[in-house]
């Protein structure tokens, strides 16, 4: 499988990264070859191997039900491009 | 038998899935310390990786996950020993991750079963899919500006249990049944308050229909986000009747996310344009998998509550009571308490009855639970008490029930001050009897004369003479006896 | 007196300790020595206040005798991916250019704990996707080695601010990071120590995330002595992270010194591939010879699946990043594109705020792990990943550690790679593997070549085995007796 451009298309709109026209052709030749490189992997015989997800082999580490966090919303907003009233705001959406 | 919906050729079967967010009773968030309460100030329930500011990172709160369990076992399902938190990769402005922390290929918990007990004394099993966990999202408000959308993010992260039901339900009333069980069994373990109204337990409506005898299934939709038992009905019935009437007019069903509106209570395609979904499951890079020890799973369940349908099964076999109105009074565990509290010393057919029929109805016009009852369980025992011991008749006692409402007294007390005590004395009943007879010598001939009607209007004149106060069962007994 | 800034961090903490000079002297000239080699575009942002400050305090703990250890009052750069509360930290990308951060990452927090001294946040490749730092929003990072040819060369990346501070004697120690090689194939690049832990040694909590299951900090220095004392300020487990390993923390500075006599490395016949330069294949026998002189034993051991790891890192790296990256949507931080919808909003932002290479990783990222594509391309990558680091568990069977080259090729020119990304990513070659398995790696410098330019030696160790990691690299240092070469003695 190789990158046309529907497929840039595609893949940039669930990315939300808008692809100027004039680049798409490019980037499909970009991302092509990416892939096409990648895929050696497939001379690999990994039938039977377990997938690996992660590098450590220790448990879960996991934290007591205590609230210790929190209750400060001017850092939560502190770099916000926009808000009203400790509301972050965005573009209206209509569902 | 079936519900169907009969349409202009044929009738149709509805056939509904549901599944269940339900909020986990945590005081902290699933993978942060902020606080998971209801209804703080705008974003002050937020802790960084709520926020997901750069760099921070998730890690999970135990409790959590042994509610999980516990819902599990409670749902009779199998526990996985190892599961795995995925990312569910989707943008949205309450979505601060750009991707929801959830369970996809490894959840928590596997295969159960709800059980359902239906007005008509049936039962029917409603299977479960799976549970897993996941971070709830936050909340986006659209109609504080006219050009943009406000974003608080206090609920952002707050676990939620999604449950997923089987296919298994064909009508509206059957999910609402399955929604009322399930929030009962939560509430029993503790792990789910099921309060719609604050949003701890909000529901997908899956619905399609099929003509009545097939075994396919036809194109579903999903109703989004409904937030009462009421309103998933509702939805239901909206869609399944929508559904046919398209397959009647030769249209096709599509398969798509719909709204609930419940102004006028019907469903809705979704207005925006979105692009296809492709949510891009892969395995959290930032948490390992979660392996659950067998003995840890032996401890949680070792550790339940009776549940409804045992408790349910053992007041049908302790308390003789019928498998309906013992499902009425397990599905709260309070209004159980309430009932084993009075049953333990009085006749526990005659208290059901009195719970059902008089303490509910009174209940619901003061529009509280039973935990608030104005009349405690022992005061509505001593009432029960004074019926059983024949000191007054059924229908007094119910007219002491309302004055103890209004007055907050004792029933013993009411019965005193309003003498009301019921005449079980034999030779001052007898005495009334004759003079009765006496002063009506025509009907006393119609009795007589084979008129065994007319015995009942005898008890009535002399129940009037007592003021209704005359046991009734003697009156009967001792007029018998005399016109014999 | 020798010039402050010639001093290894070993050295400086010992006359610091002697009274030989302040903290706030030392400080002083390495601020000095940033402001006089800005032209290399080493630093995004320089706090030059911070650590005058932060050298003032040290002064005042010494002098009532409460001095912290080894890295109190040495000043350090940090990579601009490390959040610093209260100061600006980009990630060298535009989209994070006005972001300040409200909290510290753990690791520049045990820093400050430490007493160590921030001098500026060093630039890097955006989000840390590169090998060259020319991928900054800030500007490409010059290495401060020139060719015979003295055209401007890459410092490697994507640590190579760090790496270029630390080579051009403007910090006496850097924090970077090493995802597939971002802090050893810099510091083979300019010459320096470069040291990625073992994966969960040090925490993650606060630095900007490329690749989570393969990010790690760790230490830039002038010396292996100095990356031990460094990387013993900064490891240890941390309770925010849940890839954080709950190991004792150690005195990495303890056995440095006690030899490799006896001990067996691994040569992999896997890492001679084809072009690779005659100088680096001849730096790697002399790597041998090194060893070998102090007393240890040298074999051939097979790491079969090592050229897929290069192409598996490549789908597994940008697949994570897809993810990791899609918080910044111009919502809550970072700049915002004015848009008419939401989507439009989203956008914008992300194709003006994302450099080229970030966007073309977060597509291939997206693409790899979509319905249909995710069995194909992400499961395959994350089996061979598995086939890849039980390579590494047979091959530790035998030996104790592996020595390999640490790059393909000494720093290139910037023009030389950029247009293609393939041939760059091949720089990642030899560093790429120990990453997969999540291995410590230490790049030590070797040599120079023809060119006189810096060549590296990478040594890869067993998990949480950097103890003797440190000790081989020691040896190594040793035997390669690279000395103080700096760039500046160069020049002349």
């Amino acid at each position: 499988m190789s990158f046309d451009r529907k497929v840039v298309y595609n893949v940039a709109n669930l990315a939300r990264i808008r692809v100027a026209e004039e680049n798409i052709d490019n980037l499909a030749t970009e991302l092509s070859a990416i892939i096409k490189w990648v895929e050696q992997l497939n001379e690999v015989d990994t039938y039977t191997v377990q997938a690996m997800n992660n590098v450590t082999n220790s448990t879960l580490p996991q934290r007591n039900d205590s609230v210790l966090d929190g209750g400060y919303p001017k850092d939560v907003l502190a770099n916000a491009p926009e808000s009203v009233d400790d509301y972050f705001t965005v573009p209206k959406v209509v569902e | 038998m079936a519900y169907t919906i009969q349409g202009k050729t044929q009738e149709w079967e509805v056939v509904v899935g549901l599944e269940v967010h339900a909020q986990v009773t945590s005081k902290a968030k699933l993978f942060s310390g902020a606080s998971a309460a209801y209804g703080g100030a705008p974003n002050s329930q937020v802790s960084l990786v709520d926020a997901a500011m750069p760099g921070v990172l998730p890690v999970i709160n135990s409790y959590c996950i042994e509610q999980a369990v516990r819902t599990g076992l409670g749902l009779r399902a199998k526990i996985n020993e190892d599961s795995v938190f995925e990312r569910k990769n989707y943008f949205y402005p309450d979505l601060p991750q750009g991707y929801q922390i959830s369970q996809y290929q490894k959840p928590i918990v596997g295969e159960g079963v709800v059980m359902l007990d239906m007005e008509d004394g049936t039962r029917r099993e409603i299977g479960i899919e799976r549970l897993h966990m996941e971070q709830d999202a936050g909340k986006s408000m659209h109609d504080q500006a006219p050009s943009s959308s406000y974003i608080d993010l206090n609920r952002s992260g707050i676990c939620l249990m999604e449950i997923v039901s089987k296919p298994d339900m064909r009508s509206s009333g059957e999910a609402g049944a399955f929604l009322r069980k399930l929030r009962s069994i939560m509430r029993y373990l503790g792990t789910c308050d099921g309060n719609m109204e604050e949003g701890s337990m909000r529901a997908d409506v899956n619905v399609s229909v099929r003509p009545l005898g097939s075994s396919r299934y036809l194109t579903r939709t999903e109703t989004k986000n409904v937030n009462s038992v009421r309103f998933v009905m509702q939805a239901i019935e909206f869609e399944s009747n929508r559904q046919t009437v398209a397959y009647e007019n030769g249209d096709s069903v599509i398969q798509e996310t719909r709204l609930f509106d419940s102004q006028c209570s019907e469903t809705r395609a979704m207005r925006a344009k979105e692009f296809a979904h492709d949510y891009r499951y892969f395995p959290d890079p930032d948490l390992l998998p979660l392996k659950l020890s067998s003995s840890f799973i032996q401890k949680i369940q070792d550790g339940l509550p009776e549940l409804p349908d045992e408790k349910r099964d053992r007041f049908m076999e302790d308390y003789e009571l019928k498998a309906y109105d013992a499902g009425i009074l397990v599905a709260d565990q309070e209004v159980a308490n309430y009932f084993e509290d009075i049953a333990i010393d009085h006749d526990p057919k005659l208290s059901a009855n009195w719970i059902i029929t008089n303490l509910f109805s009174v209940l619901k016009k003061l529009g509280c639970n039973i935990v608030e009852s104005p009349i405690s369980a022992s005061d509505l025992g001593e009432l029960i008490g004074l019926v059983e011991d024949n000191t007054i008749s059924g229908r007094t006692a119910k007219e002491v029930f309302d004055t103890m409402i209004d007055t907050g007294k004792s029933a013993s007390d009411i019965v005193d001050e309003k003498g009301l005590k019921q005449i079980s004395d034999i030779s001052q009943i007898d005495t009334i009897i004759k003079q009765v007879l006496t002063d009506n010598p025509k009907q006393l001939a119609q009795v007589k004369a084979g008129n065994a009607k007319v015995i009942g209007w005898f008890v009535g004149q002399v129940m009037k003479a007592t003021k209704g106060k005359a046991n009734p069962e003697i009156v009967n007994k001792l007029l018998r006896e005399k016109i014999k | 007196m020798t010039d402050l800034i010639d001093l290894t961090i070993h050295e400086a903490s010992a006359s610091l300790t002697q009274g030989e000079f302040s903290a706030e002297e030392l400080v002083l000239a390495h601020i000095k020595s940033i402001e006089t080699q800005r032209d290399l575009n080493m630093f995004i942002t320089e706090t030059p206040e911070v650590a005058i400050q932060g050298a003032r305090e040290s002064d005042l703990r010494r002098s009532k005798g409460m001095a912290l250890g080894c890295m109190d009052g040495i000043p350090v750069a940090v990579k601009d991916l490390f959040c610093t509360k209260g100061i600006l930290t980009t990630a060298g990308s535009r989209i994070l250019s006005n972001f300040v951060p409200t909290y510290e990452s753990t690791i520049t927090e045990k820093m400050n704990n430490a007493g160590a001294v921030l001098l500026g946040k060093s630039n890097l490749d955006e989000f840390a996707m590169g090998s060259s730092t020319t991928t900054s929003f800030y500007g490409s990072t010059i290495n401060p080695w020139r060719s015979k040819k003295r055209v401007d060369l890459v410092p490697g990346g994507s640590s190579g601010g760090s790496a270029a501070a630390v080579a051009a004697q403007a910090a006496m120690g850097a924090l970077g990071t090493d995802t597939g090689g971002s802090i050893r194939q810099p510091a083979s690049f300019c010459g320096v120590v470069g040291l990625k832990p073992t994966y969960g040694r040090c925490s993650r909590w606060g630095i900007v995330a490329f690749a989570s299951s393969l990010d790690q900090a760790g230490p830039i220095t002038r010396s292996v002595h100095d990356a031990a004392i460094f990387l013993s300020a900064i490891a240890g487990y941390d309770a925010k992270d849940s890839t954080s390993v709950p190991v004792d923390p150690l005195d990495f500075e303890q056995s440095l010194y006690s030899g490799i006599k006896g001990m067996k490395f691994g040569i992999p016949k896997e890492y001679i591939v084809e072009n690779m330069p005659a100088e680096i294949t001849k730096l790697w026998e002399k790597g041998i010879t090194w060893l070998e002189d102090r007393g240890a034993e040298c074999m051939e051991v097979s790491l079969p699946h090592t050229k897929y790891a290069l192409p598996a890192y490549y789908i597994i790296a940008p697949a994570e990043a897809s993810s990791n990256l899609a918080r910044y949507d111009g919502v809550r931080y970072g700049i915002r594109e004015k848009g008419d919808t939401l989507d439009e909003m989203y956008q914008l932002t992300r194709a003006k705020g994302f450099g080229d290479e970030v966007q073309r990783r977060i597509l291939v990222g997206t693409y790899v792990l979509s319905a249909g594509y995710y069995d194909a391309y992400y499961v395959k990558a994350q089996k061979v990943r598995t086939l890849i680091a039980e390579d590494f568990v047979k091959a530790f069977k035998k030996v104790e550690a592996i020595l390999t080259p640490t790059t393909p090729s000494a720093a290139f020119c910037a023009k030389e790679k950029c247009n293609d990304p393939i041939s760059m990513y091949l720089n990642d070659v030899f560093t790429v593997p120990a990453s997969l398995a999540g291995l410590p790696g230490i790049s030590v410098p070797g040599a120079l070549d023809y060119n006189g330019l810096p060549l590296g030696l990478q040594l890869i160790g067993k998990p949480f085995e950097e103890e003797t990691l440190l000790k081989a690299a020691q040896a190594l240092e040793e035997g390669a007796n690279f000395g103080r070469s700096t760039p500046k003695g160069l020049e002349v």
